[in-house]
């Protein structure tokens, strides 16, 4: 009975010192991380890591920001609500952090977003989904990096509207990101007179959309438009190509990855989507007020790291240069950082930001090209 | 036994009287309510698989339906925190006993296969079902829980309240192992045919008990809900199910006291981690969090091959061996010194 | 019947074959080794990624010729399964069925953490063993690599049907499923049995993995999911007959694809699930199984 009770008392004991508090010291300015490093969505989070790691590293070689070290506390959520909760919870509470980078996912971003309104830390999200910051009374705390999936769907009712196309077929992913996207595209369907004739959802670890896609064709669908960011989505147009189907195929900016394209093989080819810049940093010219930032930004990242650059790590990037300026401007105050974000304008890899009181997500359609896939590569769609 | 647990019961509560003070930092209270609801859960899931000795591999589905009713429920038509949790209670033992009447006649694998299906419908019905639980975009704006007027709004009121409830849940736990259907359980695990000679009647002993861990893992998913105020499918899915068992499996399934040590400990491991990599990390030596996963596994075998009876056993005999010795030696020394 | 709706139904039936058959081989492992042990493995997701992700590599990376990497792949991954018997089950004193299966978790933990450490949280594509045409049958489609994915579960099971009917050693394990106990008295070494299972199983799962990642991508995460719907199969089959095994596994795939087809695809993995559940309502063992078996096993 004894060992017991002592049993118990040793644990919680145990558990109970293990607080410890971090002083923040002068020159410093802590900065937190939360991304999906490992787990569900860890091809998002690994860029990510990567490429804050990479500037925090260049910032601070060059003598930090105003002489002040960045130090970045990352955590990792592991695609994982509850873990994004408390990595929140101790980037606030215990590394008394000044502001907040990520978390990676859609999903993992609402779950903090409540923590941050409460703490008033700014938070830059890197997932897609509008909700995230809207309604902009309610995020006063939230801001984003990447494109909202509203404009991107927008750039796709574009480009079919100048192709005559009308009636659609949906095909998304059960995910955060895909469910946004749904949503989107239903609600947003009839301002541009565009007809969903089908819509059909997949598991991201699905293995194979034939039914699917049947389904599709079966419906008369003129074109299909493809809305997921896991991998699983490079095996829609492999189907397509085997049920024959010449009907285009639209994707989101979730296909911001060339290794969905190698993926697919011949069966990408001809594939339309509005992506950012950076996947075709060769193709867009010169005079482009971004050519400069995407072509730096891809080659330092190729140049540190394995893998080929991605959309990803470029929203990492936007998120954390962003607070860099704000950083150096104002300093660490939280309060004062978030009222310099929403002032912010700059140019970064997704686009050209320019934050607002009603726009935190600072971007807006013209952050798309409209970008194809020609001999397994992105270029810029010619109109 | 009997004392036992209730000193069990003491000692947990006055460690969460003094947990707030003592923790300095309301980060580690945050990560307290947390592992008190896997806590929760863990109890229930104990009675059914130590006690009953049926396995369930779709625990998150309690969890899930307890969640999601709290927040329709609150959401979408507006009702009281509590009553929604009522409801979920409500549902979650309805579904319980559906599921019951058939599999309980049964042993081992198929009321794990019944769970496991269960869990992945309810996952399924979670992401398609969008104009109910807002599918994979989940629901916002849950409230917070109130008592008496006062609102559950920070973590520290939150922490008493979560631990509140899971000393409540091990009470009526304890009582419940010490008590006729208890007896009969024990029963059951060790024979079910000398049990049901001897007049217990298996099946409904058997669904009681499921319906109570249902219940338990109910109103653990109605207070994620209420604490973390966003919920969508994620946090449901089966891995979350196994992730259960082998915290009561860690902890030691035939103690009650077993899966709540074990479900405490690998709802802080995480923390331990990350404490472990910040303390590498002064030492220049970088530790990425994708070696947790190798560690978790490497610490769940390891209990497994060399701990067998569970953490919580397991280290009781660990101590009385090194208390005996020292006994012992003790005894010699004050020998020779005559 | 209109042809179209013919050639729809004959697609959808392609469809649930391929993801059948993958089903069918993730369940055939389970068997072996519950027929062997009692327990139910779930680190048997986990071979069939190592096949794949290590298929990958040997020849996307490495370029070996495809016969080769499929020999070296499913050796090493045999080899592994082998490992994990004698490091991990072997040295159980007092093995119950519980504390097996969570040993068996933990070793799905440990390789898919290595998994991702050595291949990376990348999703790993490779090449069809033949063309990526598809041929055409009576309207509807199918890939070459199907008919790969058909031929070799056949192969597969003919080796089984002549390894546990015309082989000593397969008799052998076939006496240790039926009774453990008997079988030792008989003089057959039980726990060498165990290794065997586990190196078989390894093996059928190394299989499975590298014959679906030229259609479905392989990366460390996706054990979990393949493990469940093959345990599906297996329990549906009624758990330690493989033939039943093949047959649900079969079954489950080809009845994913008419709800997607037919039904919705928001609902086909649920619609799959409460047939199954159905079908264990009425005949708790499985539809091949023999209840009488079932009595005797712990789990």
């Amino acid at each position: 009975m004894k060992n017991r009770s002592l049993l118990i008392l040793c644990a919680l004991s145990v558990l109970l010192s293990l607080a410890s508090t971090t002083v923040v010291s002068a020159g410093e300015y802590h900065v937190g991380c939360i991304f999906s490093i490992t787990g569900k969505a860890s091809w998002l989070g690994e860029p990510e890591r990567n490429t804050a790691e990479m500037i925090a590293k260049k910032i601070n070689e060059a003598g930090g920001i105003n002489g002040n070290k960045l130090v970045l506390h990352v955590e990792d959520d592991q695609g994982d609500n509850t873990q994004a909760v408390n990595a929140a919870n101790k980037l606030i509470k215990k590394d008394k952090v000044c502001a907040i980078i990520g978390p990676s996912t859609s999903a993992t971003s609402m779950a903090i977003i409540k923590i941050v309104d409460e703490a008033k830390i700014p938070l830059l999200s890197c997932a897609g989904a509008a909700v995230i910051v809207e309604p902009v009374a309610e995020r006063k705390w939230v801001f984003k990096t990447p494109q909202k999936d509203s404009d991107c769907v927008k750039r796709i009712y574009d480009h079919m509207k100048s192709k005559g196309l009308k009636d659609i077929g949906i095909i998304t992913t059960t995910t955060g990101f895909g469910g946004a996207g749904r949503e989107q595209l239903k609600k947003i369907a009839a301002e541009y007179g565009i007809n969903l004739v089908a819509d059909e959802t997949y598991d991201p670890t699905a293995t194979d959309m034939t039914a699917q896609l049947m389904k599709i064709k079966n419906a008369g669908a003129q074109a299909v438009v493809n809305w997921s960011i896991e991998p699983a989505q490079s095996i829609v147009p492999q189907n397509m190509k085997q049920l024959k189907m010449t009907i285009p195929l639209y994707q989101s900016h979730g296909f911001g990855n060339l290794k969905y394209v190698e993926a697919a093989g011949e069966a990408a080819e001809g594939i339309i989507f509005p992506a950012g810049r950076l996947l075709a940093v060769d193709t867009v010219p010169a005079d482009h007020p971004q050519k400069k930032v995407l072509a730096d930004y891809r080659d330092e990242y190729e140049k540190n790291n394995k893998d080929k650059v991605s959309t990803f790590g470029g929203h990492a990037y936007d998120a954390l240069n962003i607070l860099a300026n704000a950083l150096k401007k104002v300093g660490d105050d939280p309060a004062k950082l978030r009222d310099e974000i929403e002032k912010t304008e700059f140019v970064g890899t997704a686009g050209v930001f320019k934050f607002s009181a009603t726009d935190h997500c600072g971007l807006d359609k013209t952050a798309f090209e409209m970008l194809t896939v020609k001999n397994g590569k992105f270029v810029v769609l010619g109109q | 036994m009997k004392i036992k647990d209730y000193v069990g019961i003491g000692i947990v509560m006055a460690a969460v009287a003094v947990a707030p003070k003592l923790v300095g930092n309301e980060y580690y209270l945050g990560v307290l309510i947390f592992a008190a609801l896997n806590c929760l859960t863990c109890t229930g899931l104990c009675l059914l698989m130590g006690y009953a000795g049926q396995i369930s591999i779709g625990h998150g589905a309690f969890i899930a339906v307890g969640a999601y009713t709290s927040a329709v429920l609150t959401t979408k038509l507006g009702w009281s925190p509590w009553t929604a949790m009522g409801c979920g209670v409500i549902l979650a033992a309805g579904i319980a006993v559906f599921m019951g009447l058939p599999t309980m006649r049964l042993k081992g694998h198929y009321l794990a296969m019944a769970t496991l299906g269960f869990a992945s419908i309810i996952h399924i019905v979670a992401v398609a079902a969008v104009d109910v639980t807002g599918g994979p975009s989940g629901i916002t704006g849950i409230p917070r829980l109130q008592l008496f007027g006062f609102v559950l709004n920070s973590d520290t009121r939150n922490f008493y309240f979560y631990w509140g409830i899971v000393v409540a849940g091990l009470l009526l736990a304890v009582n419940l192992i010490h008590s006729r259907v208890g007896r009969g359980l024990q029963a059951i695990h060790g024979s079910e045919d000398a049990a049901a000679s001897l007049g217990v009647n298996i099946a409904v002993d058997k669904i009681k008990v499921l319906v109570l861990s249902a219940v338990y893992a109910s109103i653990s998913g109605s207070l994620y809900a209420h604490y973390v105020l966003f919920i969508d499918p994620g946090p449901f899915d089966v891995m979350h199910s196994v992730l259960l068992v082998t915290m009561v499996a860690v902890g030691g399934l035939h103690n009650i006291w077993g899966a709540f040590s074990g479900a405490l400990l690998l709802s802080l491991l995480p923390e331990g981690l990350s404490f472990l990599s910040e303390y590498l990390q002064t030492f220049d030596i970088r530790y990425r969090t994708d070696y947790d996963t190798l560690i978790y596994g490497g610490i769940l075998l390891l209990i497994m091959l060399f701990l067998p009876e569970g953490l919580f056993e397991g280290l009781s005999r660990l101590l009385k061996t090194v208390f005996s010795l020292r006994r012992k030696w003790g005894g010699g020394l004050a020998r020779h010194a005559e | 019947m209109t042809s179209s709706s013919f050639s729809d139904i004959l697609q959808f039936f392609f469809m649930g074959l391929q993801r059948g058959c993958i089903y069918a081989l993730a369940a055939m492992g389970f068997n072996m080794i519950y027929n062997a042990t009692g327990i139910i493995n779930f680190a048997q997701g986990e071979f069939v990624v190592l096949g794949g992700l290590m298929m990958v590599t040997l020849t996307m990376a490495v370029k070996l010729p495809i016969p080769l990497a499929f020999l070296s792949t499913t050796v090493f991954v045999t080899l592994v399964g082998i490992a994990m018997e004698r490091f991990t089950i072997n040295p159980v004193k007092h093995p119950t069925v519980l504390r097996l299966i969570i040993i068996t978790i933990a070793v799905s933990i440990i390789i898919k953490g290595l998994a991702m450490c050595f291949w990376g949280k990348n999703s790993h594509f490779m090449r069809h063993f033949s063309s990526t045409e598809t041929l055409d049958f009576y309207g509807a489609t199918i890939l070459p690599q199907t008919l790969w994915i058909i031929g070799i579960l056949l192969l597969i099971v003919a080796g089984y049907i002549y390894f546990f009917n015309y082989t000593m050693t397969g008799k052998c394990m076939r006496a240790c499923a039926i009774n453990r106990d008997a079988a030792r008295l008989a003089g057959i070494n039980d726990r060498k049995m165990v290794m065997l299972s586990f190196a078989l199983s390894a093996g059928i799962g190394a299989i499975a993995g590298i014959i679906i990642t030229p259609i479905i991508q392989m990366d460390y995460a996706r054990g979990a999911l393949l493990g469940i719907k093959g345990f599906g199969a297996a329990v549906l089959g009624g758990l330690g007959n493989s033939m039943g095994a093949i047959i649900a596994g079969v079954f489950i795939g080809i009845l994913e694809a008419l709800a997607a087809g037919y039904i919705s695809s928001h609902y086909m993995d649920a619609i799959a699930l409460i047939i199954l559940m159905l079908v264990l309502f009425v005949r708790p063992s499985g539809i091949f199984g023999s209840s009488e078996a079932m009595r005797l096993k712990e789990f």
